[in-house]
């Protein structure tokens, strides 16, 4: 990096540095010392590191500036709403069994205190809270695995976070709910919110972990998130994230994921809309038998961005990996995706697959795809591979020739196409209406088609031809 | 068996470089440095034209404002570009009229290296442009060519007898700026080889060049330019080896290849220059920047390397298929041992309809080295039914070297069909269990696995190469490996 390049949005670098020193009284006051120094050390390291510009490898595809220049309300402190929360957000999957907890704008909308203690012990919380609650658990665990150098953005989230959920499943506990954390944007200003997740899984305990990225109005607003998950000895999370935003929102999401021996981890991210969306997930794999599987599915159109970063580090031998990413681009969408399967010189007996397929849909789309690996170990299996392409004309002619229109054709192949990572989902009514949302999507009958501005299908156009995929 | 690897490998660092000697030949060096009077100096020597000085001078300027690369997955130490000397040529005595008047030192070097000229000459029928250093000595077959309207000479023989080709065509593939390095030679290139084939014509010989770098502390910064003319085909070679040397020597290179319609190219390297011991000292930097530009419709340029030598190796042989139908290809096998640091890969650009690309990339790493694949293969919106297949397997034979690929697709055309794979292992125990349990050495078992991995790489090469670069297989990993 050269010394004197030009920063990107000084002006909103420099607005946030403000917005710093104008709250770290009321943060003194809040939190204990051990939090605040956190805090002031990210503040510094923001302060150098700046905004991610394209000179970084890991963003050279991904131009934050145009989107960093728009103007934001930084300091938007949102009034404790009143509302029921169903009227805020009725969720799309229907009879999807879950305890939903809610965030509207970045701010925990659910019950006066803000802590929710199951039988078995698990604990659900607004992290502001909880923070204050148990501090031996965050002592033990908060800021233990995100690396705020890895970019400003997690700097500036590690120095400025206000609230988010906190998630604790004590040991040998196999939670029987499945959790839902819906993340609404719903807002006349255009925010900029630090929101700030931590997870924890005890010795052997088991979760099923539904993340939802919502908005409601087509508002530009930009979530920065960080989420940190800590898998104890023999811990198994599934975590599903699904981000169905408008277009302008931006959604930048960092997960770190710190594994013990003999976890296991299923992460799965579904990305049906939004403006910029950007997943960057870290994995490290710390005992000997763990593994993580981490999937994903991407259908872009218009002029969307989505981006997934992952990261992998084999830290100790015995570990398996695998990371698979669909995408099909439709438009003048962007999609990219880099994987990186990091082995180190200890890490024998490695297993690690990565795989990234693309279906490009038109000219004016672009598809970007990275899989990497940096291997410092011998006796490892590690292989990779990455595909762009477009549906098979053969398959096509086929189909068509049976009777079956273009149309209904290419949905098929496409739904076939995509059909890998759904099928991965483990809880049966959230793969059946996530299937739902993506043949919606697919169709171009997006289910927030209703609030968007944008009016991009026409309504007057009947859909012919409709044809029930599972009869087939 | 375990022990018996360990030992093999153990061996490899032993294995000294086979062709590390210096031959005593007068040379006629300039002081060390770099500065704009440096750049007029070796252009005043050389006898050129008043553009080409412009444009080494603009390169030069270039270069001044350029930094150097950092994004490669390779550790290199500074280099101190004031530390070298820019231009360094075998002193000639007189017009050299035929095989006797050459320098005897000079043959015998070439024997050393199995290259006589005189046999190369009558037996082989490849005609040979020796570069020593910076300045071509002897050219051979140059009459047999002239024939057909074949041009090939060294480079600045080029610029004085074909200064409208060289004009036209030297930078065109690499600019003054594309890269560092790049720059650096624009600015500072001293010698190499030119190769014209006229319209419809099939180059009767493989033409070859073998460089050497030779007097100690001298830079070479070559320079490549081959053109094929429409419907001509020509296959070309290159092979380097280096004496041992302590210090780092930098080897900056330019090759630039431009097919016209119809026109093929082949271009096959064995590299082998001095790796440094088995401690990492010494060794050459060979920071190359090798382009082909498929200009015309349905012309072809194919890459295939055997890199087996430096101590750094920055190279990324490309393509760029502007013309419709036209064909890339890059065949490789990299193999580093003790400290050694290889970063290396291709590039396609697809920019015509058609166009269709293949990348096969074998690395093998052994020691405490690293070797990287990093390609890029890139299709623009107008290509159309633009094809391309990348393969880059890597096999490691230590646990303390490493293998890293860093493949880049970027696609904007939706008739595009892009594959990439890529595997990494170690030899697996159950092939070198059947190689034994039939009676073969563990160390032979190695040889047939490694040389059955590089295989479908070598088979590309022309014969003459195949059977030096299988020795140099072995001389990089025999005793040991291979």
């Amino acid at each position: 990096m050269s010394k004197n390049k030009t920063e990107i949005a000084p002006q909103l670098k420099e607005d946030l540095l403000h917005q710093f020193e104008a709250t770290i009284d009321s943060f003194e006051a809040k939190e204990s010392p051990f939090f605040v120094e956190k805090r002031k050390k990210a503040y510094e390291e923001f302060k150098l590191l700046g905004f991610p510009d394209n000179t970084l490898e890991s963003w050279r595809k991904t131009n934050l500036k145009p989107f960093l220049e728009r103007a934001y309300d930084i300091e938007y402190l949102p009034a404790k709403t009143t509302s029921p929360k169903e009227s805020i957000f009725q969720c799309d999957i229907n009879q999807f069994d879950t305890d939903l907890y809610t965030m509207l704008n970045g701010e925990w909308i659910e019950g006066a205190n803000g802590v929710t203690t199951y039988d078995n012990g698990t604990i659900v919380a607004n992290l502001s809270i909880a923070k204050l609650a148990f501090p031996d658990l965050f002592k033990a665990h908060y800021g233990e695995c995100v690396i705020n150098e890895r970019n400003g953005l997690i700097a500036l989230n590690s120095a400025l976070y206000q609230e988010g959920y906190f998630i604790y499943v004590p040991d040998n506990v196999e939670h029987n709910t499945n959790l839902q954390m819906v993340n609404i944007i719903n807002s006349e200003q255009s925010i900029f919110t630090n929101t700030r997740n931590l997870v924890i899984l005890g010795k052997n305990a088991k979760l099923k972990l539904v993340h939802c990225d919502d908005s409601i109005n087509n508002n530009s607003s930009f979530i920065n998130n960080v989420t940190e998950i800590c898998l104890q000895e023999g811990a198994d999370l599934d975590l599903y994230k699904l981000q169905n935003k408008d277009d302008e929102a931006i959604v930048m999401t960092s997960t770190f994921i710190r594994q013990a021996k003999d976890s296991n981890l299923s992460s799965n991210t579904i990305v049906l809309n939004g403006g910029l969306i950007r997943n960057d997930t870290h994995v490290s794999l710390n005992g000997r038998g763990a593994n993580a599987d981490v999937m994903g599915l991407y259908l872009v159109d218009r002029k969307q961005i989505v981006d997934n970063h992952v990261y992998i580090s084999h830290n100790v031998s015995n570990c398996s990996s695998k990371q698979v990413f669909k995408g099909i681009v439709d438009d003048q969408a962007h999609s990219i995706f880099n994987g990186h399967t990091m082995v180190k010189q200890d890490a024998q007996q490695t297993i690690a697959f990565q795989n990234n397929n693309n279906i490009q849909l038109t000219t004016k789309s672009k598809i970007d795809t990275h899989p990497f690996l940096e291997i410092y170990a011998d006796d490892v299996k590690c292989s990779h591979g990455a595909t762009v392409g477009q549906l098979d004309m053969e398959a096509m002619f086929y189909l068509m020739q049976r009777g079956i229109c273009e149309r209904n054709a290419r949905m098929l192949l496409m739904s076939a196409f995509v059909r890998q990572i759904i099928n991965e989902i483990a809880l049966p009514t959230m793969r059946a209406s996530v299937d739902e949302l993506v043949q919606k999507r697919l169709k171009g009958e997006l289910s927030a088609c209703e609030q968007c501005s944008i009016q991009c299908i026409d309504p007057d156009k009947p859909i012919h031809f409709d044809i029930d995929i599972s009869k087939i | 068996m375990a022990k018996d690897e360990h030992k093999i490998i153990g061996e490899v660092t032993t294995t000294d470089y086979k062709y590390g000697f210096v031959s005593d030949i007068e040379t006629d060096s300039i002081s060390m440095g770099l500065n704009e009077d440096v750049v007029r100096l070796i252009s005043q020597k050389k006898n050129e034209p008043e553009w080409l000085l412009k444009f080494r001078l603009k390169a030069y300027r270039k270069w001044l404002s350029m930094t150097e690369p950092n994004w490669a997955h390779l550790k290199i130490p500074e280099i101190n570009f004031q530390d070298i000397i820019y231009y360094a040529a075998p002193k000639k005595k007189k017009e050299l009229q035929s095989m006797d008047e050459v320098d005897p030192e000079l043959v015998d070097t070439f024997n050393k290296l199995g290259i006589s000229l005189e046999e190369q000459k009558v037996l082989s029928g490849v005609a040979v442009d020796a570069v020593i250093d910076s300045v071509s000595v002897k050219t051979t077959f140059s009459d047999t060519l002239a024939e057909k309207g074949i041009i090939f000479m060294s480079f600045s023989e080029a610029v004085q007898q074909h200064p409208e080709l060289v004009k036209k065509y030297l930078g065109s593939v690499v600019p003054i700026g594309d890269n560092y390095f790049a720059a650096l030679n624009s600015a500072v290139f001293s010698d190499g080889s030119f190769c014209y084939i006229p319209k419809g014509v099939r180059s009767p010989v493989e033409l070859s060049t073998y460089f050497r770098i030779n007097a100690a502390n001298t830079g070479q910064f070559e320079r490549t330019l081959i053109i094929a003319d429409e419907g001509a085909y020509v296959s070309y070679l290159e092979g380097c080896t280096a004496p041992q040397r302590d210090e780092n020597q930098l080897h900056a290179a330019i090759v630039e290849i431009i097919a016209h319609k119809d026109g093929e190219v082949k271009y096959s390297t064995v590299q082998n220059w001095y790796p440094g011991n088995k401690e990492g000292k010494g060794g050459i930097f060979n920071f190359v920047t090798k382009r082909g530009l498929c200009e015309g419709d349905r012309s072809k340029i194919s890459w295939t390397q055997v890199e087996t030598g430096s101590a750094i190796t920055w190279k990324y042989p490309s393509c760029i298929l502007k013309g419709d139908n036209s064909v890339g290809e890059f065949y490789s096998v990299a193999v580093t041992n003790n400290y050694q640091q290889a970063d290396t890969g291709s590039k396609m650009i697809h920019l015509g309809k058609n166009t269709r690309s293949t990348i096969i990339s074998k690395g093998i790493s052994a020691g405490k080295s690293h070797n990287s694949y990093r390609g890029l293969v890139k299709v623009n919106a107008k290509a159309d039914n633009a094809r391309n297949f990348s393969q880059c397997d890597s096999l490691l034979l230590s646990d303390t070297c490493g293998a890293h690929t860093f493949p880049y697709i970027e696609t904007s055309n939706p008739t595009a069909i892009v594959e990439h794979e890529a595997t990494t292992s170690k030899i697996s125990d159950a092939q070198l269990f059947y190689c034994q349990q039939r009676g073969i050495s563990p160390e032979k078992s190695i040889a047939l696995i490694v040389n059955g991995y590089a295989k479908e790489v070598l088979n590309k090469l022309p014969m003459e190469f195949a059977v030096e670069a299988q020795k140099l297989l072995s001389i990089s990993l025999e005793n040991s490996v291979g």
